[in-house]
């Protein structure tokens, strides 16, 4: 049984950074703290920060993906790290290479880090634990388990506009089944003290037992935007349409899209979440996604600043300058 | 029985005569529980007690505090011979099973040929006795390749020394033809072992969960299996027949067959050792060891087939023992390949049961021993006189750490490594040649 959090070194400091799962408050508290600075630095007209350079950071990209990959490489380049991406779609695994042989390969390289996307649940924790000792993994999301830096930018995306995460109702709305998405925001928000989670959808793509991660289950969309402060849309994958998940594009969005109507039931402040890419007119209005309580395109921004905090901390010198955020076990 | 040109390649047995002396000997079979001596003499138990006059044994085990127990029953053994050699060999996993106290070992068809024709079935048997130092049984494939259309010729399998029949892994989605393979193998008078699995929900790798939710592990749900096992009970019904229903694994499955055994169908069942020990947390973050089929369920679900244990409605445990080459576990948890190399901790975590539900040292062996050798219809699991001397000594109360390195089997996958467990085996004695010892 693989108990211990590999995510923090001896010194209580992080090393890898996997899934929301095994960190406490102080820790997210800390990773959100140390992205303010970064998030200014990107409004100044020189974007960069010497933090890590001479370091290499690996983007390892085993599913497509553009905001996240992209948000990664501004981030390493912001702390001016050199970065290298590999979409492996087209590359070795396809000839039979197997995952560990790979990674063996990119080690006698000597990277200092990884961030991986992957299809399967797990993928993240198993390169971890296989790495030689001295590479750090960012996990970019694997299969239907967890995304923490998302989790994290929405954290810090809700933190800018509603200081105190203690009484907030926040409602994520869509396919739970197969986010990761959801998953990591689920545990992020019980860390950080939120009073009210409810998770909407029909049961075909609610999990079973999700009411132990601490939350509310609604299956009526209406009575679950009583009140909320902050609605995370969740993305609905093409492919999850062809299955006996749900009956139709247009079902879907009568009963489960974000519209002016439903958001009426909302608090007037509230604001409302993507994590992208948007499928207008299936989950959301488009005069939502781009009306004024829509902080879709800040996320993206802080995604940013959120990765360099996590980049930092993972590979910093843990000494002397603004890098010294390391979370203190 | 192996034919005569068969035995005589075989490998040269080392058989003695043999006096294990001052032991507690427990032999569920004919009830005996009692400090005795056991004699052997070519190959056959000879007596219990005194020596008869006139027998000179070759070696005297002393088995002082030790007990003696007929060799272990394995009724689900992998040896991944032929087809999946870099996992196992005939060779390698019948000296695993040796090292384990198992002598009889059953195996499934799903080999690399498949056992469905004759010629398998020899080649297996053959390679057994000449490579082997277990007896091996097999079980038929249900199917003709195991893809659920067309009936195997069951009967001559069966003539050729196959002990039953099964679809292993591979469920028989047509309602229909399962119908007609009951209805033929019990025309037959051949055993059918199920492997429960509802086609369209066993798609996953975790039980549907606590654990798997928070994993992001798809799911087998525990209706998977309870409504495989309730279809064919009806049919059970409808047909009659023997019928054994392998490795249940959760607590719904127990009622079904409980009721189905109180109305009198001719059904038995087993569990594993590890669905005895482990429950779907034991994943922790994404252990791959944990991988098997059918899944970890909940803490629940292993008290409930403990307590089946208990009761004897699951009247066999078995190892499942499924030896992988280390490449099969390295990978994301769901690209594992499932399952885990029992062989070698099958006793210790049986005997723990002695502990954990107050049960008879006498129970948890026949479990291991005379029940499943009933259901496989096979002689041994016994120390009657004349029965072939399949023995196992173990030291009761000695205490040892799993160490996978140290496993004769090529497969070093345990989600046991590292455990303390109480029992191990000392001699394994096969129709009177010592097949292991530990000293």
């Amino acid at each position: 049984m693989i108990t211990k959090n590999i995510q923090l070194d001896e010194q209580g400091r992080l090393k890898h950074f996997l899934s929301i799962e095994g960190f406490k408050r102080q820790h997210l508290i800390s990773i959100l703290d140390a992205a303010e600075p970064f998030a200014n630095v990107q409004e100044q007209a020189v974007k960069k920060v010497p933090l890590l350079r001479g370091k290499t950071i690996v983007n390892l990209f085993f599913e497509a993906s553009t905001r996240t990959r992209t948000t990664f490489e501004l981030a390493a380049k912001r702390l001016s790290a050199d970065v290298l991406n590999i979409n492996i779609n087209t590359s070795a695994t396809k000839k039979g290479e197997s995952l560990l042989d790979m990674l063996h390969n990119l080690e006698s390289m000597h990277c200092d880090m990884f961030v991986v996307r992957h299809n399967q649940s797990g993928a993240a924790h198993f390169i971890a634990q296989h790495v030689s000792p001295h590479i750090s993994v960012i996990n970019a999301g694997d299969g239907c388990h967890s995304h923490p830096s998302q989790a994290m930018l929405d954290m810090f995306t809700i933190r800018r506009h509603k200081k105190d995460f203690a009484n907030l109702k926040v409602v994520i709305v869509g396919d739970i089944l197969h986010s990761r998405v959801a998953r990591s925001e689920m545990h992020a928000l019980t860390t950080l003290g939120v009073s009210e989670i409810r998770v909407v959808g029909p049961k075909t793509l609610i999990p079973t037992g999700i009411d132990t991660f601490g939350v509310h289950v609604y299956h009526n969309l209406q009575e679950a935007l009583v009140d909320a402060d902050v609605i995370i849309m969740l993305r609905l994958q093409k492919e999850r349409m062809q299955g006996a998940l749900l009956p139709s594009e247009g079902e879907y969005y009568q009963h489960y899209g974000l519209t002016e109507k439903k958001l009426a039931y909302a608090k007037p402040d509230a604001i409302v979440m993507h994590p992208g890419p948007i499928n207008r007119g299936v989950e959301i209005a488009s005069s939502i996604a781009d009306g004024p309580q829509s902080v879709i395109l800040e996320q993206v921004t802080n995604g940013i600043a959120i990765r360099m905090a996590v980049m930092s901390q993972a590979l910093g010198p843990g000494g002397s300058d603004s890098s010294r955020t390391g979370v203190n076990a | 029985m192996p034919d005569n040109h068969l035995l005589s390649l075989a490998r040269q047995s080392e058989q003695l005569d043999i006096s294990i002396i001052n032991g507690r000997i427990i032999d569920p079979a004919n009830q005996i529980d009692s400090h005795t001596d056991i004699h052997i003499q070519n190959g056959k138990i000879l007596a219990l007690g005194q020596a008869p006059d006139g027998f000179k044994a070759q070696k005297v085990i002393d088995a002082t505090d030790r007990l003696v127990c007929p060799g272990l029953v394995d009724m689900r053994v992998r040896l991944r011979e032929p087809g999946f050699e870099t996992k196992g060999t005939i060779a390698s996993e019948t000296r695993a099973a040796a090292a384990g106290g198992v002598t009889s070992l059953c195996c499934p068809p799903d080999t690399n040929p498949i056992i469905d024709n004759a010629a398998m079935v020899k080649l297996i048997r053959l390679k057994a006795a000449t490579e082997g130092v277990a007896k091996v049984y097999t079980l038929s494939a249900l199917t003709q390749q195991l893809k659920g259309e067309k009936l195997s010729e069951m009967r001559e399998l069966k003539d050729a020394g196959c002990v039953g029949t099964t679809n292993a892994l591979t469920p028989v989605k047509s309602t229909l033809i399962m119908r007609r393979a009951l209805e033929y193998a019990a025309s037959h008078n051949i055993t059918v072992f199920i492997h429960p699995f509802d086609p369209w929900l066993s798609d996953g790798c975790a039980h549907e969960g606590v654990v798997s939710t928070r994993l992001g592990l798809a799911g087998i749900p525990e209706s998977a299996e309870t409504i495989a096992i309730a279809r064919d009970l009806q049919l059970i019904e409808l047909i009659g027949g023997r019928v054994h229903f392998c490795q249940l694994s959760s607590a719904g499955s127990i009622q079904l067959i409980r009721q189905a055994q109180e109305a009198g169908l001719p059904v038995t069942a087993d569990v594993t050792a590890h669905h005895l020990h482990l429950t779907e947390m034991d994943i922790g973050f994404f252990d791959s060891n944990c991988h098997v089929l059918p899944p970890l369920r909940t803490q629940r679900d292993m008290e409930a087939l403990r307590h089946g244990v208990q009761s004897d409605i699951l009247s066999c445990i078995v190892s499942d023992h499924q030896p992988h080459d280390s490449d099969a576990k390295l990978a994301p948890f769901a690209e594992t390949e499932p399952g885990i190399s029992g062989i070698e901790t099958l006793l210790p975590l049986a005997l723990k049961l002695i502990d954990s539900q107050n049960m008879s040292l006498m129970e948890v062996i026949s479990r291991l021993t005379i029940q499943p050798a009933r259901i496989l219809n096979i002689a041994e699991g016994t120390l009657s006189t004349g029965q072939d001397a399949d023995i196992c000594i173990f030291d009761p109360e000695a205490y040892w750490r799993v160490e996978k390195e140290k496993f004769l089997s090529k497969g070093k996958n345990t989600p046991f490594h590292g455990w303390e467990l109480k029992g191990q085996v000392e001699y394994t004695i096969k129709t009177g040649e010592i097949v292991f010892s530990r000293k």
